[in-house]
């Protein structure tokens, strides 16, 4: 049996995938990335070796993607995550034609074609807000993990409106809301309606279609899942793995290059 | 054809065109140096044939803003004109030539002389407040020469029609203006048989830009649209009206049938074949052309080549039996193409596709230049519902490498050839 890996360098958290030759997901693992980027992904990458209780050499190709995807030094090739997460997309949500994914400083909206090949994609800009350095900065403001989020915007029953598009300036805006009396869970819930608006526009960008894939570390926070699909008026697919679906697809052209390299002539281009 | 004449003739344009440029520069810095009188002008509608006919030096603030950019230093001077007071939104041009202004001239290539008299044209909203930065400066005259625009995206009228020619009428009695204005601040005679000299270097400057345009169409491309090709629309600008640049664009001609007929490329190996919509990204010239030659794009052409030459790449002809009125003629329809390469280049573009073998398109949208970026997402809209050509939009800046992301850039080009080698896998395989 052949296996393939994927390891996702992002800009707050490091993902590593493992499949079996048939696309099966054996493995997942999950780290922060911290300043040490090359150590991160070794780490990681271990975890999920050990997870799958594999060793270093039965696994045959390694794709390396995420801002730090050139850090991947024990990978073979490298891969653009916007790439990677179309694919993982597909793979878990077969009708997927729309990907948001959100992650920890971008989030991006991608239009895949069926078998998963980018069709048109569009990121935020030079800039943290509407990702999840906005939900972070908001957190730190009012003082609560970010696990408590997405539980605490829900209680919201007046939210405010979060007028600036500036992360930094966000805080702030944050700070005032409460200085005027307004209710935790309505701030929250106006910092989620506020990114949650900036992403569709990405999304209406590249075209918005019914079948959305939601990835990224985000869709943990079930307040943002909401605020996307009340905005939307759609149901979008979330995984319990939506967290690893850069790594997963990754992995998946890992396998391709193994599965291709095993033909007469190999046709693996993008890997 | 041995060797030696290959390496002669081969990069004997982009040798040449960096010297002329020392060249010019210098002779700027002698012009300052005495005192002696220049104009101020712009690309597009630079009416450098009738400053030429005045013998006056011509100066390109946006020339010059851009080295310094190209040069890496075009913070200091952007820095420069924000401690002063300039908004960090206002086009980073206009930024960087106020700080050259106010350090008496003090550029990177050189000392850049005063103005005399400043001429424009409409075609960049801009450059009317800009020459009144130096109206207020240096208290000389402006001049705004008003050119019609394309009364319909895509619809041209030409000569002969009602409506072209009230607008040549318009555009002859504001050339006869300004005619008069270089006699007063030259204190010399309009002299008509010197102006039908520069006209003629004009011409022969023109119909060859246009040839070497086409030439790109070849297989591999024989020059790269942003690296190489700003070089030679730097002559072109800089050297239009003159025996030199008659001179120059000759041998190019020469260089790039050359290229053609010996099938030497820009890149060993030539995949991908693109086209460059916007103004470059000049804090990072070369790296970002490298994002790109890196898989084996090159940018076989650019639609800064068309506006940025003032609409000279379609080649025009100035009739010298009749140099006024055909000077007009020649303006109103290159600048009127130029400012049509910025607003509504999709259907040029479109045309190229097929014309140039191009493969994906790159828009290149600057945060300080509304004019040529805000249209940009329309004709990327219209390009791929139209053809189905990918695109990919590249945000960043020609001057402010404070909003030029590298690592964000470099992320999004990837993606865009990793779409394109399996869209050309997908193919292969049907």
């Amino acid at each position: 049996m052949a296996y393939a890996a994927g390891v996702d360098v992002g800009s707050t958290q490091s993902k590593a995938a493992i499949v079996d030759e048939d696309g099966n997901l054996i493995a997942t693992a999950l780290d922060e990335t911290g300043a040490n980027v090359v150590q991160a992904a070794e780490r990681v990458y271990e975890q999920a070796l050990r997870s799958a209780k594999l060793r270093e050499e039965e696994v045959d190709y390694i794709i390396g993607t995420g801002y730090g995807r050139y850090k991947v030094t024990f990978g073979n090739a490298q891969v653009t995550e916007i790439s990677c997460h179309g694919r993982g997309a597909v793979k878990m949500f077969p009708d997927t034609r729309t990907v948001i994914d959100m992650g920890g400083q971008d989030t991006k909206a991608i239009s895949v074609s069926p078998s998963g090949e980018i069709n048109d994609f569009c990121m935020n800009d030079k800039c943290a807000a509407g990702t999840g350095r906005f939900l972070g900065a908001a957190a730190m403001a009012l003082d609560l993990s970010l696990a408590e989020l997405g539980p605490t915007a829900l209680k919201s029953d007046k939210p405010v409106r979060i007028s600036t598009t500036c992360t930094v300036f966000a805080e702030s805006e944050v700070l005032s809301w409460l200085g005027k009396g307004k209710k935790l869970p309505d701030i929250l819930w106006g910092v989620h309606q506020s990114i949650a608006t900036r992403t569709i526009g990405l999304v209406r960008r590249v075209g918005l279609d019914e079948k959305i894939t939601f990835t990224g570390g985000v869709t943990r926070n079930v307040a943002m899942v909401k605020a996307l699909e009340d905005r939307l008026g759609i149901r979008l697919n979330v995984s319990e793995q939506a967290h690893y679906m850069g790594a997963l697809g990754a992995a998946l052209f890992a396998l391709d290059h193994i599965l291709d390299s095993r033909k007469p002539a190999s046709s693996a281009e993008v890997a | 054809m041995g060797q030696d004449s290959q390496n002669e003739i081969v990069g004997r344009g982009a040798r040449d065109g960096a010297e002329l440029f020392r060249q010019w520069f210098s002779s700027l810095d002698a012009t300052a140096e005495q005192g002696a009188q220049s104009a101020y002008v712009f690309v597009m509608g630079s009416m450098n044939e009738i400053l030429k006919a005045f013998d006056l030096p011509v100066v390109f603030p946006e020339i010059n803003s851009l080295q310094t950019a190209v040069r890496r230093v075009a913070h200091e001077y952007l820095n420069e004109a924000e401690d002063y007071g300039y908004s960090p939104d206002i086009c980073g041009y206009v930024k960087a030539d106020v700080a050259v202004q106010l350090r008496n001239g003090e550029h990177p290539m050189g000392r850049i002389p005063k103005p005399s008299l400043a001429v424009y044209t409409n075609a960049c909203n801009t450059y009317i407040k800009w020459a009144e930065i130096w109206e207020r400066m240096y208290k000389i005259p402006i001049f705004t020469l008003d050119v019609p625009g394309s009364r319909e995206g895509g619809v041209h009228t030409g000569p002969g029609d009602r409506s072209f020619e009230n607008d040549r009428s318009y555009v002859e009695a504001q050339v006869h203006e300004l005619i008069t204005l270089c006699e007063e601040v030259t204190g010399r005679k309009f002299d008509i048989d010197k102006l039908r000299e520069v006209l003629g270097y004009a011409n022969d400057v023109a119909s060859s830009w246009q040839r070497v345009l086409q030439l790109n169409a070849s297989r591999p491309s024989v020059f790269n649209a942003v690296t190489e090709g700003t070089i030679y629309l730097g002559v072109a600008n800089g050297f239009r009206g003159t025996e030199q640049g008659s001179r120059y664009f000759r041998e190019l001609v020469e260089e790039m049938e050359y290229k053609s007929a010996n099938g030497i490329g820009t890149l060993t190996d030539e995949k991908y074949r693109l086209t460059f919509v916007g103004v470059p990204c000049y804090p990072i010239f070369r790296r970002f052309n490298e994002m790109f030659s890196d898989w084996g794009g090159t940018f076989v052409n650019s639609t800064y080549l068309w506006f940025a030459s003032g609409g000279t790449n379609r080649g025009f002809q100035y009739d010298l039996q009749r140099p006024v009125e055909s000077l007009a003629e020649g303006v109103l329809l290159s600048v009127r193409d130029a400012m049509d390469s910025m607003f509504h280049q999709s259907y040029m573009i479109e045309d190229m596709i097929d014309e140039m073998h191009v493969d994906g398109v790159v828009y290149h949208p600057i945060k300080s230049c509304r004019t040529v970026s805000t249209g940009l997402a329309d004709s990327r809209r219209y390009l791929m519902e139209k053809t189905g050509v990918p695109s990919l939009f590249l945000e960043s800046d020609m001057m402010d490498k404070r909003v030029v992301s590298e690592a964000q850039m470099k992320n999004r080009v990837d993606a865009f050839f990793e779409g394109l080698a399996s869209r050309r896998s997908q193919q292969a395989a049907a």
